[in-house]
């Protein structure tokens, strides 16, 4: 049985780190500005907790095959532990532990202390079951009123925010079913909810956030590659959580400029 | 002492005072492992129905025909809510805990029998509770076990989230009640009953592990009742505690005020120290059973022992971690970060201490010792991918994906359930005389810790691909569909798991009437449990108290006639 474990403990062991190393699943390929910065912190975690790993799998596998029961051949070590090991296992793991930590911590602080630089394009995210909606000021960059009187969701965009439409403000804004960026510059976002929690997560922009009813909440990217990008929900929402999705497209700033304008055009 | 006198004068007579409305605190514990084993059942086939769902979206099902989306969220309620609270908090704590508490400290019943006996019928009571809410109209409520609001605090949010919301929180907040009292009595009985010469440091680690898990729950369950009856208000008074204004399929809904994010923080201010309230009694059962079957003293009692505290203490510290993505104060994450990296080290410590255990040993491979290296394993696998969450930024990507199952699947799901199972194998001798079957014990333990790697551990990958979780179905993001394959292969996996599940139960019962006898100590171990007769008389010790002579884990002493020496063999036995 002492084989049979070590067997079993090293083949999940290696199976498991296999699929891990050979990125066979991975993060899915990033295009925004944060995406080498959360992926090294990963890799590099991913990394030490892998050695960790298959450290300690690795030992467990053989002890309980090498201090198997050999009958009167086996000579059992008397001891009740060893202090000094103790204290270098302990302070070792803190300082790992510790340190990784505050390696990440910079790249968090850049994503999430700092406001959006001046210049970013303004972009209002709102979740409601089960739709996301993208708001845009308009020339005046101003996001006009909204009125939860007014709020009729089976009627879509505008009407389902409920913009105000005697706000002057709102004359111009576009609401839209489907996000358009700009490519490398940064989106300025505003996510809010209007029912339940929802989660704004954009995975190959390194993205996610909670949208919260009563909550407005500010966050910024920059998407770095032209291309289609799905948008999932991934806070539980109700019934139709697993279909609440859209489409993010990162275009070059000309095509960006002209679909604003077509945009606005049919406003008018 | 008054009560040891009084306790053992009278064993009662007759069914319903013996068995139904029993005092006793070893058929208090059975009755809670035995509605543990129905909970477990309940759960592994709901998670079995929304595994076929995913892959099989209209399969039509024995028992609940074609299962809908919603249906699917209700499934996924229930099974977590039963799960962490009817299996990981009942059957370790209430079950092995309230039947071997006492006896492994020499005491001859809890310190409050009768509060023991109130706290399991009222857990029952919670249990039929949550059971009724599959049968109301609308059915179970679809908001997580997590049950977040304004979700969970909106009567018209989706289906389920009627009646069986109600139900839902109400019998969350019964069982709270019955943990509480469960948790005094534990509290009070390490304390104040320990026989003469069991001082604190020479308690089992099980019954370490008890007592600080009582201690959390006395913290965590009072935390999280008020929380709930907050919740029941805010549905069913119109009051605001979790609810801002909010358009509800563009209804405007009357609260004003609420914040979401307060029901995050009461919830994981319960729901963090809840997964220690769950895996601590497994890490007692892994320490005592590692020691016992490598005939060698624990490696580092005194550390286990202040690990033990530690995880406890910083367990409390630690909530925000669930809450990175919640639009909590981006500073606040640091703190969460921190303490979070902090709590991993007394978990370290205990993991280089088991391996120090077994670590020049002599390894006997019976089945309890079996899972108790299946739990060290998935503890160290469960465990390393909690870094990974600690971390914000990584959370960013992995927050609320397959990642976030994976990792508490193995940590606090399948850990915590493979120290219930060592903790049957290994306790099942004592409890009912008789032995369990070896070669099928061997065959069900290779086939569910492969099972449950299988299950698990591909859940990491599809968390890195970006899955999230609960979704029912994989066909509305294309990104999601190159992943359908491995999910299938997590589905198969499941089936066969749960399936080997039978191999288990059919065991126990069958060894409870047909297995060989078992001997006073089956497995030469030296805690007092081991000393009573089996099963063990209505007062434990059949009316004398022991006294304690002995640390709980000396093995293999040099000079020693035996290779154990009982807790309360003569302190002459030998000097160390
Ligand atoms: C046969 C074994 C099991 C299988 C196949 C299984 C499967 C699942 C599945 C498919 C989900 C839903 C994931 C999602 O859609 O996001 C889930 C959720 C969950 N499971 Fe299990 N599970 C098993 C055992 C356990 C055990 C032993 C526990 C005890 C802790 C547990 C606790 C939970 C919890 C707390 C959730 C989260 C529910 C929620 O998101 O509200 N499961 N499980
Ligand atoms: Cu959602
Ligand atoms: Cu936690």
């Amino acid at each position: 049985m002492g084989l049979a474990l070590l067997v079993i403990i090293w083949l999940i062991t290696f199976v498991s780190t296999y699929f891990f190393a050979a990125q066979t699943w991975w993060l899915p390929h990033g295009a925004s500005t944060s995406t080498p910065w959360i992926d090294h912190q990963f890799a590099l975690t991913y990394l030490i907790m892998g050695v960790v790993f298959v450290a300690a799998q690795g030992a467990l596998g053989l002890f309980v095959w090498q201090y198997r029961d050999r009958g009167s051949a086996s000579k059992v070590t008397y001891s009740h532990g060893n202090t000094r090991m103790e204290v270098i296992w302990t302070a070792l793991t803190a300082i790992l532990f510790i340190g990784l930590n505050l390696m990440g911590s910079p790249i968090w602080a850049s994503e999430r202390f700092a406001p959006a630089d001046p210049g970013s394009v303004p972009v209002e995210v709102t979740g409601m079951q089960f739709a996301w909606y993208f708001r845009y000021p308009g020339t005046d960059g101003k996001f006009g009123r909204t009125d939860p009187k007014l709020m009729d969701p089976s009627a879509g965009n505008e009407a389902a925010l409920g913009l105000d439409t005697t706000d002057p403000a709102a004359k111009d804004d576009v609401v839209t079913g489907t996000m358009f960026l700009p490519v490398n510059r940064q989106v300025d976002l505003t996510l809010r909810a209007v029912d339940v929690i929802h989660s704004f997560f954009v995975p190959q922009m390194r993205f996610k956030q909670d949208a919260v009813p009563g909550l407005i909440i500010h966050m910024h990217f920059t998407p770095t590659e032209v291309g289609e990008y799905e948008i999932a929900c991934a806070e539980l929402c109700g019934l139709g959580h697993y279909k609440m999705h859209g489409m993010l497209h990162v275009v070059s700033q000309e095509d960006f400029d002209k679909w604003l304008a077509v945009r606005e055009a049919e406003k008018q | 002492m008054a009560t040891s006198a009084t306790i053992h004068s009278h064993a009662p007579q007759g069914f319903i005072r013996k068995y139904i409305f029993s005092l006793d605190h070893k058929v208090i514990g059975l009755q809670y492992y035995f509605l543990a084993l129905v909970a477990v059942f309940v759960g592994m086939f709901l998670s079995i129905l929304m595994r076929v769902h995913m892959i099989w979206p209209t399969a039509v099902l024995p028992l609940v025909g074609e299962i809908k989306p919603e249906t699917y969220l209700s499934l996924l309620t229930m099974h977590g809510t039963i799960m962490v609270f009817f299996v990981l908090t009942t059957a370790p704590q209430g079950g092995f805990g309230n039947y071997f508490l006492p006896i492994q400290i020499g005491a001859p019943d809890m310190a409050f029998p009768v509060l023991n006996m109130l706290s399991f019928w009222t857990t029952f009571v919670a249990f039929i509770t949550i059971l009724a809410a599959f049968f109301v109209t609308g059915g179970a409520p679809l908001h997580g076990w997590t049950g977040y609001a304004p979700l969970s605090a909106l009567t018209n949010s989706g289906p389920g989230e009627q009646l069986g919301a109600d139900l839902w929180i109400t019998s969350i907040a019964i069982f709270c009640i019955a943990s509480l009292m469960g948790a005094l009595n534990f509290i009070t009985t390490t304390l104040d009953l320990r026989a003469k010469g069991m001082t604190m440091m020479r308690m089992p680690l099980t019954v370490w592990a008890w007592f600080v898990t009582a201690i959390l729950g006395l913290l965590a369950f009072g935390v999280l009742l008020s929380a709930g009856i907050l919740l029941l208000l805010d549905r069913n008074l119109g009051t605001s505690f979790y609810v801002p204004l909010v358009v509800v399929n563009g209804q405007v809904m009357g609260h004003r005020g609420g914040s979401p994010l307060l029901w995050q923080h009461l919830f994981w201010f319960f729901g963090h120290p809840e997964v220690y309230i769950a895996i601590l009694p497994g890490m007692g059962v892994a320490s005592q059973l590692l020691s016992t079957f490598s005939r060698k003293p624990i490696f580092g009692y005194k550390a286990m022992v202040y690990a033990i505290m530690a995880i406890g203490f910083l367990g409390f510290m630690v909530w925000g971690h669930h809450m990175f993505m919640s639009g909590m104060s981006p500073y606040t994450a640091f703190a969460f970060s921190l303490m979070t990296m902090a709590i991993g080290v007394p978990s370290a410590i205990k993991t280089f201490n088991w391996l120090g255990t077994i670590h020049g040993g002599r390894v006997r491979f019976q089945t309890p010792m079996l899972y108790a290296i299946g739990f060290v394993s998935l503890f160290v696998s469960g465990g390393l991918s909690g870094p990974f969450l600690a971390q914000p930024v990584l959370d960013i990507p992995l927050h609320d994906t397959a990642f976030v199952v994976g990792h508490f699947h193995l940590i606090m799901g399948v850990a915590a359930i493979f120290g219930m199972f060592a903790g049957t194998y290994y306790w099942f001798p004592k409890m009912f005389g008789r032995m369990m079957n070896e070669t099928w014990g061997r065959i069900h333990f290779v086939i569910t810790l492969v099972g449950t790697y299988c299950i698990f551990m591909p859940m990491h990958y599809l968390g890195m691909a970006g899955q999230p979780r609960r979704y029912s179905q994989f066909t509305e993001l294309a990104y999601l569909h190159k992943l359908i394959p491995l999910n299938t292969f997590i589905t198969y996996a499941a089936i066969v798991t749960v399936s080997a599940q039978f191999i288990f139960v059919i065991n126990l019962f069958w060894s409870m009437f047909k297995g060989p006898k078992a001997s006073d100590n089956p497995w030469e171990s030296t805690t007092l449990e081991w000393i009573t007769a089996t099963p063990p008389p209505h007062d434990n010790f059949g009316g004398h108290t022991p006294v304690v002579n002995h640390g709980p884990y000396e093995y293999s002493v040099p000079g020693a006639p035996q290779d154990y020496i009982m807790q309360t063999d003569p302190a002459t036995v030998a000097s160390h």
